[in-house]
């Protein structure tokens, strides 16, 4: 009994506990508290939705339309830029370039792409980083201009979906300029616009990316030549694949551009300085058209257009011959006996000396206790202005010099425009220098010795000139003091009057008879002499380094031997009576003036040549076919 | 006891807001699909819902107790199941979750073995000897479902896998723990997240917390998919871009906008007034949930109905956390909407339990 008793307090234990199993009441409160963890969790939700839905709305809509919308870039082609007789010297050739979407960039691609393209990849790196500073998101950068039909093939092959999808092609035009560096100095380059430019007042309105002038023509007159690139807006998937185009924007080509610059003569020049160092100037005194501008080395334009590798660039921007210099407007040099005629002129309008003034030369001088030599060891013995000049009697013009003081030699110095820039319209153009008593104070703070006068007088000293101001003073003086500023494009507009200058013109036909008689009564260029041309000229022969300099540094010699070679200059034009063409020769190292005659001699004979073959009625029917003038630059 | 169940005794307000939701996904998954390559997702999702009503009923007309007393049979198939996924389950970018079956249906069997925990978890907390829970019946029933959960986790698939644990801390919630219980679960809570990110998460699974706390750092990567989601919705405002109109969805900027994403998509086409009204449809379902368990004729009944609210509204807070970039991307669905079979057909499951519980409401 007391078993079973036991078992029946057992049973209703278990009776006891089932009841409470079955009792769904003991959480009730738990439930409840589940019910409101239930709003929360719901509120939670609901305010995240509203975060974005409503008070981000604007900010989201604008980041799928970034997703969704990518602009692509139609390149605008540049303008021609053509001779005077409208033949082309610059052209564009349509090609493809390569861009890449920069949203859809994963940036472990670009190693592949780089390889593949041959494309430098720091400088890739480099110009991405710059973009992404200052370009949004959705605007692509392009990566490779004019692919070969190889590279083509390779882009083709690898913009699928599982490969390189940013990539992608557009159609562009790209700068076609002639070879072999034709002219390289007038036309310049493009490239893309560069940081430190884009921070300078002149390129401030251009984007990181642009194609910009850089150099000559090219840069004076971008913004004639430039286009406006058009832009297509186009609708994407996550791909990039194009499902819709938006809307488009047409490019507008730039304009083309007429040089004065006469390709028949221009191709004259070049080959007349074939593998030597220097330049060569030919302008119209008449007008200030510049009709041949060379200068030698020159550089490959066609590797800056578009955008030069790093390494390409270092090399021709370290070259020691210095390729980018524009001689004809940069080189700052001594003009030797070339400035011997404005001596005259200084000489002759300052009273210093009459039409009866001789000297007599044994072959040097000596002024103020120093002994300056003539260049014929012999001497010229009696000599006059008009023998002086012939014969770029030295000691002629040490007198001369002397007699009328550095102040009134640089006064008709600068009259003729040495010193100062001529306004040509090429940028970088360099001032040269005109010694004087002020000069020397300024820059010095010394006063001037009378001896430096007797350097100055044969065109050495302090004297620097770059070849355009010389051809610029010649060709003035040669019209009787009419200076018309020289200037690349034909644009009428542009057209500046000239400077008018009241010299005695018997003075200027006293010495433009000296020159007519440097090339025709067997002076200094007699065996330039052509036929049937009145062909006038100077040569000059001028030290590169000071004898003192080349005394004190023979032993070490630092200086390679080049820079103990003078430089020949020529300066020349024709004809004598109202000279329709000057052109200057400087021939680097070439030794001697007569050196420097023959260039000059070919690109007149060929101007006359020329304008012999065309009659005037063939040259009437060739103005129609020149282009319109353009109109005056946008700034 | 056996009494003849109606139709008509089925949760009515329930099915109505289930067929509600299921009806607003199934024409998201055709909004987001209708042009891509899974554009016959929608009616396969259709077949999937009437599968899961016949299921529904299927469930809750076997007597639940009858499906509590063979919680060791589920609990042993579920595992070697899971383990036969292990061995010769189909890999999908790059985990292996499914069985092959025919005509190119996969079977998840993580999804249907969160209804073995719900039954294993009411039964576990039913049978306890005592009223409040012994450390050492909290360690058994830890065991218990630490081991299927390895198992998902090995797949890998930590979302599903975390879903599990919901389900157990609702029965333990409702239970009660001692102070000395929440110390140990708090200390746990704390050691676990650090190992689990030491030793347990795979790389993609780090990552994706990373890009979580910081999406803007890898925004082409493991961000992508938070902020195209943040972007879907957030441009659909407040009415949102219109059915099969939103530019993240058509344009596929969104990642899978028909299963896990498909509540971004939701949020792109229908706006927050959409947004609202689907979240509210969710409430009510919970609500209704509860209410099943608050009218439970045993405790059982109860734990079934609050192990299935528990599951929802992780599944929710996770998902559609997710999706506004609130919660870390686990690839977990969204139930009832998401464009997927074996997720929709253990929902039905699942709420085919809580119309068993309610319709022998009145067993006594």
């Amino acid at each position: 009994m007391p078993v079973k008793l036991i078992r029946t307090d057992h049973d209703q234990e278990e009776r006891v506990k089932l009841i409470l199993r079955d009792d769904t009441k003991f959480a009730s409160v738990k439930i409840a508290f589940f019910q409101y963890l239930s709003v929360a969790v719901f509120l939670f939700l609901v305010s995240g939705f509203w975060q974005l839905q409503v008070q981000n709305q604007e900010y989201y809509i604008d980041r799928a339309a970034r997703n969704r919308i990518r602009s692509q870039p139609i390149l605008a082609p540049r303008g021609k830029i053509l001779d005077r007789d409208s033949r082309v010297i610059v052209d564009n050739h349509s090609s493809f370039s390569l861009i890449l979407a920069r949203e859809n960039l994963k940036t472990e691609h670009l190693k592949s792409i780089c390889e593949g393209l041959d494309i430098d990849c720091d400088d890739l790196r480099e110009r991405l980083r710059r973009f992404d500073r200052t370009r949004a998101k959705y605007e692509s950068i392009v990566i490779k201009d004019e692919l070969t039909p190889g590279e083509l093939a390779f882009v083709e092959a690898h913009r699928g979906q599982d490969t390189f999808p940013e990539m992608e092609l557009i159609h562009a035009q790209r700068r076609l300029y002639p070879r072999n560096g034709f002219a390289s100095h007038v036309i310049g380059y493009t490239g893309e616009v560069s940081d430190p430019e884009l921070n300078t007042t002149e390129f401030a309105r251009f984007r990181q990316g642009d194609i910009i002038g850089k150099a000559g023509i090219e840069r004076q007159y971008n913004d004639i030549l430039m286009g406006v690139d058009g832009q297509r807006r186009v609708i994407v998937d996550n791909r990039g694949r194009v499902h819709k185009v938006i809307d488009k924007k047409e490019a507008s080509s730039g304009r083309n551009l007429n040089l004065t610059i006469d390709l028949d003569l221009q191709a004259v020049a070049e080959l007349a300085m074939e593998n030597r160092r220097g330049a060569v100037i030919a302008l119209d005194p008449r007008s200030g058209e510049i009709l041949a501008m060379v200068s030698r080395p020159s550089y490959d334009p066609n590797k800056f257009a578009g955008r030069i590798r790093s390494k390409d660039w270092n090399e021709i921007r370290d070259n020691p011959d210095n390729p980018l210099l524009n001689r004809a407007i940069q080189a700052q040099l001594a003009p030797g006996s070339t400035f011997k005629p404005f001596i005259a002129m200084a000489a002759l309008d300052s009273g210093a000396i009459d039409d009866s003034f001789t000297v007599h030369c044994g072959g040097g001088a000596s002024f103020y206790g120093r002994y300056f030599k003539c260049h014929a060891a012999k001497g010229h013995g009696s000599v006059d202005l008009h023998k002086g000049i012939v014969h770029s009697c030295d000691v002629f013009f040490y007198n001369l010099g002397n007699r009328t003081s550095i102040d009134k030699i640089a006064q008709w110095a600068e009259t003729a425009g040495f010193g100062q820039r001529t306004g040509i319209d090429l940028p970088g153009e360099v001032e040269g220098i005109v010694p004087s008593t002020r000069w020397k104070i300024r820059n010095y703070r010394q006063k001037w010795y009378a001896g430096e006068t007797i350097s100055v007088a044969i065109g050495q000293g302090a004297l620097t000139v770059t070849p355009l101001q010389l051809a610029h003073a010649t060709g003035g003086l040669a019209m009787g003091g009419v200076w018309y500023r020289p200037h690349l494009v034909r644009d009428p507009s542009h057209q500046t009057p000239p400077r008018r200058v009241k010299i005695d013109l018997a003075h200027a036909a006293s010495v433009i008879d000296g020159l007519y008689g440097v090339v025709n009564e067997g002076g200094t260029a007699a065996r330039s002499r052509l036929p049937g041309i009145e062909f006038c000229g100077k040569t000059g022969s001028a030290q590169r380094v000071s004898n003192e300099f080349m005394k004190a540094h023979r032993q070490k010699n630092p200086l390679t031997e080049e820079d103990f070679k003078d430089n020949a200059w020529f300066v020349g034009f024709a004809p004598r009576q109202d000279p329709e063409i000057v052109v200057v020769a400087l021939y680097e190292s070439g030794e001697h003036g007569p050196e420097a005659a023959p260039i000059v001699r070919d690109v007149i004979k060929s101007y006359f040549d020329k304008k012999s073959r065309t009659t005037p009625a063939t040259v009437v029917a060739a103005v129609p076919l020149r282009q319109q003038p353009f109109p005056p630059p946008q700034r | 006891m056996a009494h003849y169940r109606s139709i008509r005794d089925l949760d009515w307000p329930l099915m109505l807001i289930t067929l509600s939701l299921c009806a607003l996904g199934i024409l998201q998954i055709y909004s987001a699909t209708h042009d891509t390559v899974w554009k016959d997702a929608w009616w396969k999702q259709m077949l999937f819902v009437s599968v899961g009503l016949l299921l529904l009923w299927f469930v809750s007309s076997i007597d639940y107790h009858t499906l509590l007393g063979q919680v060791p049979l589920f609990y042993g198939v579920s595992v070697v199941l899971l383990l036969t996924v292990l061995l010769v389950g189909t890999k999908v970018f790059g985990s292996r979750r499914w069985i092959p079956l025919f005509a190119g249906f996969h079977f998840q069997v993580s999804e249907f073995v969160k209804l073995v925990i719900i039954l294993l978890v009411a039964r576990y907390l039913t049978e306890l000897k005592s009223d409040h829970l012994e450390t050492r019946d909290f360690l058994k029933i830890g065991g218990l479902v630490a081991l299927p959960m390895a198992l998902v986790i090995k797949q890998p698939d930590l979302g599903t896998a975390l879903s599990y644990l919901p389900i157990v801390a609702v029965g333990i919630f409702l239970v009660g723990l001692s102070w000395r219980q929440v110390l140990l679960i708090g200390f746990l809570a704390l050691v676990l997240p650090v190992t689990a990110y030491q030793f347990v998460l795979q790389d993609y699974q780090k990552a994706r917390l990373v890009s979580f706390l910081n999406p803007e750092l890898d925004p082409r990567g493991s961000g992508y998919q938070v902020i195209q989601s943040q972007i879907a919705v957030g441009s659909g405002g407040m009415w949102g871009l219109g059915v099969t109109r939103g530019t993240q969805t058509q344009l596929r900027f969104l990642p899978v906008p028909h299963t896990d994403f498909i509540f971004a998509t939701f949020g792109e086409e229908h706006g927050f007034v959409g947004v609202v009204v689907a979240l509210g449809l969710y409430f009510l379902l919970l609500m209704q949930i509860v209410q099943n368990a608050q009218a439970a004729p045993d405790r059982a009944g109860m734990f079934i109905c609050m192990g299935v609210a528990g599951l929802l509204l992780f599944h929710l807070l996770v998902n559609v956390g997710m999706v506004v970039g609130r919660m870390p991307i686990t690839g977990i669905p969204l139930p009832l909407m998401s464009a997927g079979g074996s997720s929709t057909l253990s929902v039905f499951l699942m709420l085919g339990l809580v119309n068993n519980v309610r319709l022998r409401r009145f067993v006594n």
